[in-house]
């Protein structure tokens, strides 16, 4: 079936069956290639349509007349439940999330890792284990009790705020969200910098502490300068699995001003007044996809890495 | 595996007494971990003893904290198995198994077949590499927005061919109770086979060469030699992709949303839909928070026998 079996003293004809082999595997990748890249594909031409040519034309078929009109509605001007001026709120209410959220689960997963690995003490891994095993519960098991307790969280809020004058952030959405991606991420980043600092030389932290350092200092001047490939890999699922949130995004902040950018997408397609504008909808699934799509075209390899790390111990 | 801790604990107890400073120095790794610690405690089990109490309530609305014994859990699995049309739980566990049966099967048997493909010395293998995997980094609420176009019997599939002359082609699954689920299957298999492909070729990639070698001096064909050699050899990647999947099928949510917004009468639905449903639209708390205890069982019996052989101290 493949080249490397074909043994080399089959003369001429294991040649032919040889480049066969090669056109059908070749043949069967691509096949799947298309069938990976069609919804992104579909996606794409679609969103520089109009709807005329939507409805009269092919699926598949690149764009007659491209329009940059769906993307320029989507982000400005399209209907989010009763609201209409386009997505761009609620890009820039994921972007509010989606950044805070990452660099303080990440910094925590960096020092629960450090500690982890380089202060053992005893009953460590059971506490690794209890974190790890967060990682994997399902979200609905906690949805219920985390929204009774941010209710009473904006209750209390809304008391501060007609008492003192300011509710600090309680009750506002974007800052529960954020609150909530770092308490179930925490598990995640932890996995990832502590399977990295295991295999981070122990010699070097004895050295450095015969020689006085302290904790923080090890952390800052000989762990943290040799973590970037993991902060890459850990900032970038963490980005990803936060954007692409939907389940936190819809109990926490489904309604109102604050939804995140997929509760709001959601709202868009299913919005049913009029005219269903398929090509709205899929500039807007676009603009949606585009943080998450760079970061991957980028920067995919460490992308990659990360889901595995997330699989198989590292 | 020694540690920098426990040669700290060695130097310090034969000094008479340590100042407060460099005990709190000691305890610092304790105090920086601490925070996480009980967050995790109190907002992962915490929370979930929270979820197991109320579902032995009769919330309804609000929460109630008056135990009144397994109603919610009595409801859920009597109320179904003999009702015509099915009730939501059953169908939502129907689908559960349909789905997560075709979802791991069909991605572990593609992921595989990709991978053994992919490691052909195939000349493209970085451009097709990340074409396969995309679909991962991407919501599913935005790709469900072109599936469910896709899929639409009047726009999508249907529609493109009967213009290219096969007017007799009928798909209409996505509108069909009783073939939503499987809709569900194709998008999620789209979504996470290739991950389950790069899986697979890691563990191909870490294959000692030299035993493909021996094989093949000893005149294996290439089937013998990936049915007997090479697949065995996986094991632990068939493992760790059997828990993956299984896992994400559970926690599949956004997949049903995205694509059939539950489909028609809720027949689309999975626990983790229901869940929701009953808990946020149907003011049935306890009734989902006995779907949500459900679902974590399932989960624990899958997760814990693998962390724990995983964490294991391992004899070194």
């Amino acid at each position: 079936m493949s080249a490397v079996a074909t043994p080399a003293r089959q003369a001429s004809s294991g040649m032919s069956t040889k480049t066969l082999n090669r056109i059908v595997i070749y043949g069967l990748l691509a096949l799947f290639a298309l069938f990976y890249l069609m919804p992104l594909f579909v996606m794409l031409v679609t969103s520089f349509k109009t709807m005329d040519e939507i409805q009269n034309g092919n699926m598949l078929a690149l764009p007659k007349a491209p329009t940059f009109d769906p993307w320029l509605k989507a982000w400005g001007e399209t209907c989010v439940g009763l609201t209409c001026a386009g997505i761009k709120g609620y890009f820039w209410n994921s972007i509010k999330m989606v950044v805070p959220a990452v660099l303080i689960s990440t910094m925590l997963g960096a020092l629960n890792g450090y500690v982890l690995t380089k202060w053992r003490f005893r009953g460590a891994t059971l506490v690794f284990g209890l974190m790890l095993f967060a990682c994997f519960i399902p979200f609905q098991s906690v949805l219920l009790p985390m929204a009774t307790i941010l209710g009473s969280v904006g209750r209390f809020g809304v008391t501060l705020q007609n008492s003192v004058g300011t509710s600090f952030g309680l009750g506002n959405s974007t800052v529960n969200l954020v609150f909530v991606h770092v308490v179930y991420g925490i598990g995640f980043t932890t996995l990832f910098f502590r399977n990295y600092y295991e295999a981070f030389p122990t010699e070097l932290i004895k050295a450095a502490q015969v020689d006085g350092a302290s904790f923080f200092q090890i952390f800052r001047r000989i762990m943290l300068p040799n973590s970037m490939p993991i902060f890459v890999v850990t900032v970038i699922y963490q980005f990803t699995n936060i954007w692409n949130d939907f389940l936190f995004a819809s109990a926490y902040a489904g309604t109102g001003d604050a939804m995140p950018m997929t509760v709001a997408l959601n709202n868009v397609v299913n919005t049913s007044t009029g005219v269903v504008e398929y090509n709205v909808n899929m500039a807007a699934a676009m603009i949606a996809a585009l943080p998450t799509l760079i970061v991957y075209v980028v920067a995919g390899r460490y992308f990659v890495r990360g889901l595995m790390a997330g699989a198989v111990k590292g | 595996m020694s540690t920098v801790a426990t040669s700290q604990i060695k130097l310090t107890p034969e000094r008479s007494r340590p100042s407060v400073r460099s005990r709190l120095q000691d305890a610092l790794p304790k105090i920086v971990l601490a925070p996480s610690f009980a967050i995790t405690i109190v907002f992962v089990y915490g929370f979930i003893l929270w979820t197991i109490y109320l579902s032995f309530t009769n919330s309804k609305t609000f929460p109630s904290y008056v135990i009144t014994g397994s109603r919610a859990y009595q409801r859920l699995w009597g109320w179904t198995f003999d009702t015509d049309p099915p009730s939501s739980w059953y169908t939502s566990i129907t689908n559960m198994g349909i789905f997560g049966f075709l979802y791991i099967l069909i991605c572990l048997a593609l992921g595989l077949f990709l991978a053994i493909l992919l490691d052909q010395k195939i000349r493209g293998e970085g451009v097709l590499r990340p074409i396969y995997l995309y679909p991962m980094a991407l919501s599913f609420i935005v790709t469900g927005v072109a599936w469910k176009w896709f899929l639409d019997p009047g726009l999508g599939l249907e529609q493109t061919l009967h213009q290219w002359g096969w007017t007799s082609f009928h798909f209409d699954w996505i509108k069909n109770k009783d073939f939503v689920i499987y809709t569900v299957v194709i998008a999620g298999v789209w979504q996470a086979s290739g991950f389950i492909m790069a899986m697979f070729l890691a563990g191909l990639r870490g294959i000692d060469g030299e035993i493909m070698k021996a094989a093949q001096i000893d005149g294996a064909t290439t089937f013998q030699l990936y049915r007997r050699i090479v697949i065995p050899l996986l094991r632990p990647i068939f493992l760790s992709a059997f828990i993956v999947l299984a896992h994400l099928a559970i926690k599949s949510y956004d997949l049903v949303v995205a694509l059939t917004s539950g489909g028609p009468g809720g027949s689309a639905w999975l626990p983790s839909n229901f869940m929701y449903e009953y808990t946020f639209k149907r003011n049935e708390m306890a009734v989902g928070s006995a779907s949500a205890v459900i679902m974590l069982m399932t989960i624990v019996a899958i997760i814990v026998p693998y962390l724990y052989s995983e964490l294991r101290e391992k004899p070194r």
